[in-house]
C-alpha cells in the first residue's frame, strides 16, 4: 500500500482528535496521535487486514527542549506480509508535578520491551504497564538522563561518575 | 525432606564465550537454565549523545564502529539516509562499489561468525581457517582507503576516492577460490555428528515469536520468514543483482548455521557480478555546497575549493525534515532515523541495531535449555556488543 | 669473554636479575581482555599471519589468576570500568597493563559522559599504543618495547605494589 493509502485508512478509522497532524518528507508520511491513545492506535495498525503491520522496527523518543510538548515517542511499524513501512508519533510533555509518561506497547509488539526500557532511561519518560522497568544500558548509581537537550555531552563528576560510590571502607 | 533451591550464576562481562562485555545472570536448576536475564551497558559509548555534536560527515567514522564486525554495512546505511534527506543518489560506478564493499563485509562477519560459533561448541579449527579468509578481505579493505577493519570509504554522495590499482584482480582472485573454501568449512561442520548433536534442536525459535520479538536477518530466516531487505525494499542497486535469499524452517541454531553459509556462497555470486558490471564515471554525485567537488577540480576551479573549505569548516546544512532508512545488515535490519533541523549537526540520529533486538529472544530461546546450551544459543544471535549497547 | 671463551661458549655468565627478567619477558602470558573493535586486531596478531607466539604469547588466557600482561583493547566505559579493576587486582604480581588503541589510551574519539577517559586514571599503564585500531604490527612493536621496558626493570629489589582505588 502506498504511504497516502495507509494515512487515509488512519484518518478515517480514528477521529481528528486522536490524529493531531499527517506529515511528509521525501515521500515518507508520519502521523502525530495523541498520546492516550496510543495503544488503541497501535492495536488498529496491527490486526487490521489490509495494513497488519506485525513488526515493530522501533521505539525511540526525541528531545524537543525548550519546545512544547517536550518529548516525541516516534514509533516506526513495518508489515511483513504487505512490505509497506510507516511511522507514527506521540507527542508527551513534562510538567513540574508528573514526569512524562506514556502507556507502554509491550502487549502489542513484545519486542517493544527493551526499546522502550532505553527510551525511558536515556529521556527520563515513564511507560505505563511496562512488565519490567529497569535501568538497561547505562549504570545503576547515575540519576541522569542523557539523551536530553539540557544534559551535556561530557557529563560531569556528579551526574556520571566514572566510579560508583564506596559502599564500604 | 530435602530442599532445592536455584543457583543464581553470574555469566560476567569478562568471559571467553560471550563474545564481548555481554553479562547475564542465570537462574539455575541443576544444569537447566530457568532463566536467562541479559545485563546490558558494558559498552555503552553514548554513540546517539555524540553525534549531536558532530558534522554529517564527522559522523561516519563514529558510526563504522558501532558495528565493527561489518563496518561498511553501517557507513553505508548512514550515508544513504543522508543521501535521502538531501534527496541527492550517488552515480552508478559508487552504488556498485558499494555493493561491494557491503558484500565483502556480509563475508567477514559471517567467517567471524562461524569461527567463533564453532569454537564456542568445541570446534577450534575453523577459527584458524577463517581468519586466514579475513586476513585477505582485510587486505581488499586496505587497497580502499588504507583501514585494515574499518575502512572509512564511503562519504555522503558517494566514495572518498576511487579504487586502487589492483584492487579489481585481488578482488576476483578472492571470489575465484572462495568457494572451495566455503566447501571446506562445511566438510568440517555441517555433516559432523557432534556439532548436528550440539546445534539441531536447540535454542527452538518460532515464526510467530520470531516476528513478536523483532528479530531480523539470519535469525529471521532460520525460522522460515523469507524476507531480506535487499529484495524487498532494494538500495543501491540491488534489483539488479541475482542472488537467491536463503531461507530454513528449523528455528534452531544448527538452521542459523546453514542460512549463514549460504549466505556467504550468495556474497560471493553478488561479487563476481558487481565485478563483470562495475562502470566507469565519477565517484561522488555532484551537488555543489552539499557534497564534497571531485579532488582534482580543488586544485584548479576556484568555486569547487571555496566550496571544499566551507564543508570541511561549516559542515552541510540539509533542509529541515526526517526519514529513516534501513539496510540488510549480516545481523539483520539496520536503520537510521535521522531528524535533521536545517543546522551542521543531526538533530537526532536514532540507531536501529539489529543485535540490540535480535538479543530479546536469548530469554525465549533458552527457558529449558542446558547450560552449556545457553552459549551455543547465544553464539547463534551473533551479537556484536558495541551495536547493541551503542 | 674470560670463563664463557673457555668453555667453548657453552655457559652464559650474568646476574640474577637478568635471569628473571628475561624468564618474565619470554614467556608474558597475556590476559585475554578484548573489549571492543581492537579485540579484533589482538586476534588477528595471535593468529598465523603475525603470530603473537613466537615472543612466548600464545598462551592467552581468560581467567585472571594465570594471566601476567592485561591488554586493555577497546573502550572502557565507565559500567566496565569496576569489573577491570577487580580483575586487575585478582592477577598475580608481577603484572604488567598495556593500553591498546586511542580509546585505552584517552577515550579515542568518545569524549562524553559514558566513557573513561583513558583507563590510565585508574590502573598504571606500562606502554600505550595509539591507533584506530592499531594495525598488528604496532601492537607487537608495543609488545617488543614492553619486553624491552622488563628487561631493565629492577626486579630483585620489591618495588612497592602500586594501590589502586577500586570499587568497594
Amino acid at each position: 500500500m502506498k504511504q497516502e493509502e495507509i494515512q487515509e485508512k488512519l484518518s478515517t478509522a480514528f477521529s481528528s482528535e486522536v490524529i493531531q497532524a499527517v506529515d511528509e518528507f521525501q515521500g515518507q508520511i508520519y502521523v502525530t496521535v495523541a498520546q492516550e491513545k496510543i495503544r488503541e492506535v497501535c492495536l488498529f495498525l496491527k490486526n487490521d487486514p489490509d495494513l497488519a503491520f506485525d513488526f515493530l522496527s522501533f521505539v525511540g523518543a526525541v528531545d524537543k527542549y525548550p519546545k512544547k510538548p517536550r518529548f516525541e515517542v516516534v514509533y516506526q511499524v513495518y508489515s511483513l506480509k504487505r512490505n509497506h513501512r510507516f511511522r507514527i508519533k506521540a507527542l508527551v510533555d513534562e510538567t513540574e508535578e508528573a514526569s512524562a509518561s506514556i502507556d507502554s506497547v509491550v502487549s502489542v509488539w513484545p519486542t517493544a520491551d527493551w526499546h522502550e526500557r532505553e527510551t525511558a532511561e536515556m529521556f527520563g519518560i515513564n511507560f505505563n504497564g511496562h512488565p519490567d522497568p529497569r535501568k538497561l544500558l547505562l549504570p545503576e548509581h547515575w540519576e541522569a538522563h542523557p539523551l536530553r537537550k539540557d544534559f551535556s555531552a561530557l557529563g560531569n563528576d556528579q551526574d556520571t561518575p566514572d566510579l560508583p560510590p564506596r559502599v564500604r571502607n | 525432606m530435602p530442599v532445592t533451591e536455584s543457583l543464581e550464576l553470574n555469566l560476567g562481562p569478562h568471559h571467553p564465550s560471550t563474545h564481548g562485555v555481554f553479562r547475564a545472570v542465570v537462574e539455575l536448576d541443576g544444569e537447566i537454565v530457568v532463566n536467562a536475564t541479559p545485563h546490558l551497558g558494558y559498552l555503552h559509548r553514548g554513540f546517539e549523545k555524540t553525534c549531536e555534536n558532530k558534522h554529517y560527515h564527522q559522523v561516519i567514522p563514529l558510526a563504522e564502529r558501532c558495528d565493527y564486525m561489518g563496518a561498511s554495512s553501517n557507513s553505508l546505511v548512514y550515508c544513504l539516509t543522508v543521501e535521502k534527506l538531501l534527496g541527492v543518489e550517488a552515480p552508478e560506478r559508487a552504488q556498485v562499489i558499494r555493493v561491494m564493499m557491503a558484500e565483502l563485509s556480509r563475508i567477514f562477519s559471517h567467517l567471524f561468525w562461524m569461527g567463533t560459533h564453532a569454537h564456542d561448541v568445541g570446534a577450534m579449527t575453523p577459527l584458524f581457517y577463517m581468519l586466514r579468509e579475513r586476513e585477505e578481505i582485510m587486505n581488499l579493505f586496505e587497497l580502499t582507503a588504507g583501514g585494515r577493519l574499518m575502512p572509512n570509504y564511503l562519504r555522503i554522495g558517494g566514495l572518498i576516492r576511487d579504487l586502487e590499482d589492483g584492487f579489481v584482480e585481488r578482488l576476483r582472485a578472492f571470489t575465484d577460490h572462495f568457494d572451495r573454501r566455503v566447501d571446506e568449512y562445511e566438510e568440517l561442520l555441517t555433516k559432523n555428528a557432534i556439532y548436528m548433536d550440539r546445534t539441531m534442536g536447540v535454542g527452538i525459535l518460532s515464526k510467530e515469536d520470531a516476528i513478536a520479538l523483532g528479530a531480523s536477518g539470519p535469525m529471521a530466516r532460520a525460522s522460515g520468514i523469507n524476507w531480506d531487505i535487499r529484495k524487498s525494499e532494494p538500495y543501491s542497486g540491488y534489483e539488479q543483482y541475482d542472488f537467491d535469499v536463503p531461507v530454513e524452517t528449523g528455528c534452531d541454531v544448527y538452521s542459523r548455521y546453514l542460512v549463514r553459509i549460504a549466505e556467504m556462497r550468495q556474497s560471493r555470486r553478488i561479487l563476481v557480478q558487481t565485478l563483470e558490471k562495475l562502470p566507469a564515471g565519477p565517484i561522488r554525485a555532484s551537488k555543489p555546497g552539499v557534497i564534497f567537488p571531485p579532488q582534482e577540480e580543488i586544485y584548479t576551479k576556484m568555486e569547487s575549493l571555496i566550496h571544499h573549505f566551507m564543508l570541511v569548516v561549516e559542515g552541510l546544512k540539509p533542509p529541515v525534515g526526517e526519514v529513516y532508512q534501513c539496510i540488510e545488515s549480516p545481523r539483520g535490519e539496520l536503520g537510521a532515523y535521522l531528524i535533521s533541523d536545517g543546522g551542521p549537526q543531526p538533530y537526532r540520529l536514532k540507531w536501529r541495531a539489529p543485535a540490540f533486538v535480535n538479543l530479546e529472544s536469548l530469554g525465549r530461546m533458552s527457558k529449558g535449555c542446558f547450560f552449556a546450551d545457553l552459549i551455543a544459543i547465544l553464539s547463534s544471535i551473533d551479537i556484536v556488543l558495541a551495536e547493541v549497547d551503542r | 669473554m674470560g670463563i664463557e671463551r673457555h668453555l667453548n661458549d657453552t655457559v652464559h655468565v650474568t646476574n640474577l636479575e637478568w635471569l628473571v627478567n628475561w624468564s618474565r619477558k619470554s614467556s608474558m602470558w597475556p590476559l585475554g581482555f578484548g573489549l571492543a573493535c581492537c579485540a579484533l586486531e589482538m586476534i588477528a596478531t595471535f593468529v598465523s599471519r603475525y603470530d603473537l607466539a613466537r615472543f612466548g604469547m600464545e598462551v592467552a588466557r581468560p581467567s585472571p589468576r594465570h594471566a601476567d600482561l592485561m591488554i586493555v583493547s577497546g573502550t572502557a566505559s565507565k559500567k566496565m570500568l569496576p569489573a577491570i579493576l577487580r580483575i586487575y587486582e585478582q592477577m598475580a604480581e608481577p603484572k604488567w597493563v598495556i593500553a591498546m588503541g586511542a580509546c585505552a589510551c584517552t577515550g579515542g574519539i568518545y569524549k562524553n559522559y559514558a566513557v573513561v577517559q583513558g583507563i590510565d586514571r585508574h590502573l598504571p599503564v606500562d606502554v600505550y599504543i595509539p591507533g584506530c585500531p592499531p594495525r598488528p604490527e604496532a601492537l607487537m612493536d608495543g609488545i617488543l618495547q614492553l619486553h624491552a621496558k622488563v628487561m631493565k626493570e629492577q626486579s630483585l629489589h620489591n618495588p612497592p605494589i602500586p594501590k589502586i582505588r577500586s570499587a568497594g
